[in-house]
């Protein structure tokens, strides 16, 4: 099989009739699938119809802000209520149907095993029924929020979620079964990684996209068991009172945050890692040169896995956890930054001396590289004790998590979208309209999130829906930058789908990429390479000495 | 760049503020910095090496003296870093033994305050300047936090056992605290006004002992003061004896006194009778009733008749 | 032939041609070795996450009995030792014959699979039965979890200890009992497979990996056992 890595590479199979998505048809072909790239397509739609409720959910919290006296058109349309839906619905949707799912779902069931030069993941029943437990989850969430409400806050906090009305118990299960649905993705890729590799692939042959979803996955497995448990007795106890988390029944509300935080924080590496797999493929690909510092790159992706669940207690600096706690977790929390250091300064490093092209993903990388270095200094701010006491739980920390869950891990998907959508759909999407919703998103986050590190360090707490009325022109001016990121996002919807059906017919390997996925027809056929790959050069070596042989 | 400070941050309301937002202004700096030296190399590389067709890239893998100084270099503003914030944490959490204590009782959606002489007051704290104060915080309900952004303090108040914060102002005037941990429909209306007060102000305000009866009609405030300042041990208010005469339907009677002489049961008598209770003692009853001169506020003595008058 | 349709679906193509003979080789994996491999290695990680799904029960329990300790120990004198003893015994027990059942079908022998197959059912019934007479004395005593816990004159009145021992101790045994319920399940489900003659020496992964959910059953409750009958 010839691979050449250029660009105007045309293949030696001419582009097969039938590929894996058209290879059967029907609707029962799709829901029955045990194919990878089809669970992946699935889990794409699926998660991106996820973005749009939680999206929606976003635009009506930044709208129902606009103006202190929640008016609109001169009427008061939204109560404090409502508000406070509003925001738990954006981030229960947002962090258990999106972001975690989202990359190890979608692109990485389709890509990680093409990577690998396998056919499949390990264990494929496993990937459909994660899925079916992604949907199942997803339905009783959006029931709960149908049925009832519920508005205690994403965190679930006690003794505020035993106390509250509406259907919490039903979120809480949701959250629960889509926690299984998470635990066997992370199941599925670990075992795929140690034992399907491609023969000649060894674990430092492995593109870095693998090194941080294995990473991820091992957080998937070690973490969210806790959470499930966790949340069964949430459930439990707002249904029986058993006092561990109420305090009526002599229970500890501050063991509730313990709990939910050994699996959040990790599960905030759930969310990034993936991210910056993403990074490290997109940036050595459009700067065609080798990633600098490869063994430190995928070190320091395995480094935070572990260290993530060292340092949950960050989040509980006022919340009454004991005082020398909060000094060993300060410390730790330093730890973070390094292997997020050296990620970054790795990537620039590879820039230096490449030869940098500014397709659509690249844009996404450079917004992302920006984005991150505002997310992760922030973060030093919330590390340092004293300075963390004022600002926790107001908008600062609103600002810094949104610049590294939605800044760094969104603005990453989509640039990871773009990147493998020829591949995906065999389509190529149109460039400009591509580049103008990258800007747009970056000009429309930095306008909304940007000004909340203003209003956060000026002492305007959270999940607040009165405010007084000195913040009113930043809240208005975060609120016209949703709507931008509201347009872009909806240029970039459309840019894809038309490209669905006006798009060119993708190459197989568009941007000139080194790892295998790039090996085989976009889109690939069923079972993903016409002969077994072999790995017979490191991934991203762009010396010229290309290998073209039989 | 006091404007930039004065920008980003609330005004400084005390010493300690002042050494935060030395502390976060350092970050800030710090952080800008470390961003510039990453976007401008990112801005520089992405116009110096644009794509130029046929272009042949070096080979670089790595280089094990950058990566190991660009390991350490962070690792060791890192170490500084935490020191300097532990310094700032260790005064948080150390309040100064002479502090006044505050008790902050929390519920959805009031902050209720008890001064150490019992002096109540909803929503709204007098602190005297330059004196530290403590606030020791619980809550009936749910969670929620006390966070005065002014002088840079925020705990959780959690039910079921107590958290504490100090501070000591420096500065007069009005400030506000919110409620920084979600607690429901009213979580943004849970503010309470912190009011800085020279001590002249301070202890005129004690006079008049919190602002707690103007939520209460007379009468009920009255019955509040019955059973605080320990009327109930003597006087009861269904018409049975105690030690002391009860107080059922005794206004407007006329009392026989053990001189012999009676007197009306009016305004005057009652007051008379808290301040100087044994100047005309009920005919029957020992003399023993301590005086109340100094430890009834006069709208706790209007109160005390009130609710006399209307036990009839 | 018993292939599912599934197994028709994706393994029908055999492109990599090695052990076509096989119809239990899915078409991802190069070798049989390394699908069991795979398949092993996944039971290992998901026994893992259920060593941390108990793991937090017995942080719970722990954190409990710190809170209620005189409380904990009283409320286990109205556990029968007896019981717990015998089925820690019941289920060792069936672990040897479910390492018996995996090393018969590895050996190629159906007769002494299926005895010993039938033979850790057994225990987990037994097991069961055990635990049933447990929990219908709990129930006449009125020794329940949660809210319906109504026994008479223990304890110290408005505290909860008792309500929390019994409420964790039903959930942990409850959640273990499940997991008995679902290993005779996939015995069973063995059983009649074995009967089929669908295992041997080249494919018997399911013998081995309810070997080792097995396993993973027993050393539970044998964690179990002393946190709950055995305090002091």
């Amino acid at each position: 099989m010839e691979h050449t890595l250029t660009s105007a590479h045309t293949g030696e199979h001419p582009r097969p009739e039938k590929n894996y998505l058209n290879e059967t048809t029907g609707i029962w072909s799709w829901m029955s699938t045990l194919d990878h790239k089809r669970i992946g397509v699935m889990y794409l739609v699926g998660i991106l119809t996820a973005f749009m409720i939680g999206g929606t959910f976003a635009l009506l919290v930044r709208l129902a802000l606009l103006n202190p006296q929640h008016t609109l058109f001169g009427k008061v349309w939204v109560t404090a209520e409502m508000y406070n839906r509003f925001f738990t619905l954006h981030g229960v949707v947002m962090v258990f149907l999106f972001i975690i799912p989202s990359i190890p779902g979608s692109l990485t069931n389709v890509i990680l095993p093409l990577m690998l030069g396998a056919k499949d993941v390990a264990f494929p029943r496993l990937n459909l029924m994660s899925f079916y437990l992604w949907v199942v989850g997803a339905i009783m969430g959006v029931t709960s929020m149908i049925v009832g409400a519920v508005d205690t806050g994403w965190t679930f906090y006690t003794p505020y979620s035993t106390s509250t009305d509406g259907t919490v118990s039903l979120m809480v299960m949701a959250a629960f079964v889509l926690g299984f649905s998470s635990i066997l993705t992370g199941l599925n890729f670990i075992a795929t990684v140690h034992k399907l590799r491609a023969p000649g692939m060894g674990w430092f042959d492995m593109p870095l996209f693998v090194w941080g979803m294995y990473s991820t996955a091992v957080i998937q497995i070690l973490a969210t068991p806790v959470l499930a448990i966790t949340l069964v007795l949430l459930a439990i106890e707002r249904s029986f009172g058993i006092g561990i988390f109420d305090a009526r029944l002599g229970g500890d509300p501050v063991l509730f945050q313990h709990f939910f935080w050994f699996y959040s924080h990790p599960a905030v590496y759930i969310m990034i890692l993936p991210g910056m797999a993403i990074i490290s493929e997109l940036i050595p690909t459009f700067c065609r040169k080798t990633m600098f510092g490869y063994r430190a790159i995928a070190y320091s992706s395995v480094s935070l896995a572990l260290v993530s669940f060292i340092v949950w207690g960050h989040h509980m600096f006022v919340a009454g956890q004991s005082q020398l706690a909060n000094v060993v977790f300060s410390a730790l929390t330093f730890l973070v930054a390094i292997p997020s250091g050296v990620k970054v300064f790795n990537w620039l490093s590879t820039m230096y001396k490449g030869n940098i092209s500014f397709e659509t993903p690249m844009v996404y990388a450079l917004s992302f590289l920006f984005l991150f270095a505002i997310g992760g200094l922030t973060g030093i701010f919330f590390a340092t004790l004293s300075v963390d006491i004022h600002l926790t739980d107001t908008y600062f920390v609103v600002a810094h998590f949104h610049y590294v869950m939605m800044g760094s891990t969104v603005i990453a998907f989509f640039g990871g979208l773009h990147y493998w959508w020829p591949k995906i759909t065999g389509r190529m999407y149109n460039e400009f309209w591509g580049r103008l919703g990258a800007v747009l998103v970056f000009i429309g986050f930095n306008m909304t999130f940007g000004s909340q590190f203003i209003m956060g360090s000026q002492g305007m707490p959270r999940r607040y829906f009165n405010y007084l009325d000195q913040f009113q022109p930043i809240h208005a001016f975060s609120t016209y930058g949703s709507w931008v990121l509201g347009v872009a996002f909806l240029i970039t919807a459309i840019n894809l789908l038309a490209s669905l059906k006006t798009g060119a017919l993708a190459p197989p390997n568009p941007w000139g990429g080194t790892t295998m996925e790039w090996m085989t027809d976009s889109p690939p056929i069923m079972h993903n390479f016409h002969d077994q790959p072999v790995l017979e050069r490191e991934p991203y070596d762009y010396r010229p000495k290309r290998v073209t042989h039989v | 760049m006091e404007w930039l400070r004065a920008w980003m941050l609330p005004p400084q309301g005390s010493e300690f503020a002042k050494e935060i937002d030395f502390v976060y202004m350092g970050i800030f700096w710090l952080s800008v910095v470390l961003f510039f030296g990453i976007v401008i190399p990112m801005s520089y590389f992405a116009w110096r090496y644009r794509f130029v067709p046929g272009r042949v890239t070096p080979h670089q893998t790595h280089n094990t003296t950058l990566e190991v100084l660009w390991s350490v270099l962070p690792l060791l503003l890192c170490v500084g870093l935490f020191f300097w914030g532990l310094v700032g944490y260790l005064k948080y959490i150390v309040a100064p033994g002479e502090a006044m204590e505050i008790q902050v009782t929390a519920q959805k959606w009031q902050w209720a305050f008890e001064y150490p002489d019992g002096t109540r007051s909803l929503n709204e704290v007098h602190v005297p300047v330059n004196k530290p104060v403590r606030f020791v915080m619980t809550s009936v309900d749910v969670l929620h936090d006390f966070y005065v952004p002014d002088m840079r303090v925020k705990m959780d108040v959690i039910p079921n056992r107590y958290t504490q914060i100090w501070f000591t102002p420096t500065v007069t005037g009005e400030k506000v605290s919110t409620c920084a941990e979600y607690c429901g429909k009213g979580h943004s209306d849970m503010r309470a006004k912190v009011f800085v007060d020279t001590q002249a102000d301070y202890d005129k305000w004690m006079a008049t002992g919190g602002t707690e009866y103007t939520q209460y009609p007379p009468e009920e405030w009255g019955k509040i003061q019955w059973e605080r300042k320990g009327c109930q041990t003597c006087h009861n208010i269904d018409g049975t004896r105690s030690k002391g005469p009860s107080w059922k339907g005794i206004f407007g009677k006329m009392e026989k006194l053990n001189n012999g002489s009676t007197v009306l049961v009016d305004e005057n008598y009652l007051r008379e009778s808290m301040l100087q209770p044994n100047a005309k003692v009920v005919d029957g009853f020992e003399a023993i009733m301590p005086t109340f001169q100094g430890l009834l506020r006069q709208n706790e003595m209007d109160g005390l008749i009130a609710f006399i008058k209307s036990l009839q | 032939m018993s292939t599912t349709p599934a197994d028709l679906q994706h393994g029908g193509h055999g492109a990599d041609g090695h052990d076509e003979h096989n119809a239990y080789h899915q078409h991802h994996f190069a070798t049989m070795e390394q699908q069991f491999d795979t398949s092993k290695l996944g039971m290992w990680l998901f026994l893992v996450t259920e060593v941390l799904t108990f793991g937090g029960l017995f942080a719970g329990f722990g954190i409990l009995q710190g809170r209620y300790p005189q409380e904990f120990i009283e409320a286990h004198e109205h556990l029968q030792r007896l019981y717990g003893a015998t089925n820690t015994v019941v289920l060792l027990v069936s672990s040897f014959t479910m390492v018996m059942a995996v090393l018969a079908a590895r050996t190629n022998q159906k007769k002494k699979l299926l005895v010993y197959l039938a033979l850790t059912i057994l225990c987990a019934c037994i097991f069961m039965c055990i635990k049933y007479v447990e929990y219908s004395h709990k129930y006449h005593e009125g020794l329940l979890p949660f809210q319906w816990y109504s026994h008479e004159g223990d304890g110290i009145p408005g505290s909860h200890g008792y309500q929390a021992f019994f409420s964790f101790y039903f959930m942990m045994t409850g959640l273990h009992g499940i997991h008995v319920l679902t290993g005779i399940g996939f015995l069973s489900w063995l059983m009649v497979r074995a009967s089929r003659d669908e295992f041997s020496s080249t494919y018997y992964t399911p013998v081995d990996l309810v070997g080792l959910f097995w396993h993973l059953v027993d050393l539970v409750w044998i964690y179990l056992f002393p946190l709950y009958y055995l305090i002091s």
